[in-house]
């Protein structure tokens, strides 16, 4: 079983955020995509098979062609990568206010 | 519905801000953080040692479900009671570097307060990494239960 690729490792990488920022403007296929690359084709499927697989970029059937584009969903949890950390802090001070609420009663 | 924690943490910077108001008297929620039982409610951990004074210094230890044991520990820089902790906070048998934390208590009414919790990290790269910490545990632990319910199913 695959462990499931980190998003956040998937967009550590400059060939993929640039990646992105090309589908972003428009739906394109692997060739297209690799045009814009000085590095080998194989390199950039690569890069495509990591986005694709962390879910950032969607795969879609064209007749003979597979286009690329953004998902956009994906897209807005990594600029909300702050919110679980965010959670982490909140759950834990709800926490010591319920139980300093109990403490103060008690007295 | 205006959220009680915030978070900001600017981007290129290797420190965050957390802030939190607390419907509980100043004296209460310093208590939460002097109290040894108190603190292991809340933060879910055992406390090992927890010296409230300057040069004091602080040990926890929490174990998860599986009875792994993580380790932290801190060097408590500056004490004022009702006022602030400077402390130094580590986890142990992690390449994750020491992190300074500046903790602000203040007082908003007679039964509300404040906490102003500065934190600082060795580098950009650690606290966007820290960040995410919880995010990647979350993928992790969404697959441990995938993976029991899978075995469960062989």
């Amino acid at each position: 079983m695959n462990l499931r690729r980190d998003v956040f490792q998937a967009i550590a990488d400059p060939t993929r955020r640039a990646i992105l920022l090309l589908v972003a403007s428009q739906t394109m296929t692997a060739g297209a995509i690799a045009s814009n690359f000085d590095t080998a084709r194989p390199t950039v499927s690569k890069h495509l098979q990591i986005l694709t697989e962390c879910e950032l970029l969607k795969q879609e059937q064209n007749g003979r062609e597979i286009y690329y584009h953004i998902n956009a969903k994906k897209m807005k949890e990594v600029a909300d990568f702050i919110e679980p950390f965010r959670k982490m802090w909140d759950d834990r001070f709800n926490k010591l206010e319920t139980i300093m609420k109990k403490y103060k009663t008690k007295k | 519905m205006e959220q009680k924690t915030k978070i900001s943490a600017e981007d290129g910077k290797q420190e965050l801000v957390i802030t939190r108001e607390f419907d509980l008297p100043l004296e209460l929620l310093f208590k939460a953080y002097v109290e040894p039982e108190i603190v292991e409610q809340w933060m879910e951990t055992k406390v090992l040692k927890l010296e409230n004074k300057k040069h004091g210094s602080y040990q926890f230890e929490t174990t998860d479900v599986k009875g792994n044991q993580y380790g932290f520990n801190g060097v408590i820089h500056e004490f004022s009671p009702n006022q602030k902790i400077t402390r130094t906070f580590e986890m142990e048998n992690t390449p994750f570097a020491v992190q300074l934390e500046f903790l602000e208590f203040e007082k908003l009414t007679d039964d509300t307060s404040k906490l102003h919790m500065h934190i600082v990290y060795k580098s950009v790269a650690l606290r966007d990494q820290m960040l995410q910490l919880p995010f990647a545990q979350g993928i992790n632990m969404a697959h441990n239960r995938l993976q029991d319910i899978v075995s469960k199913l062989k």
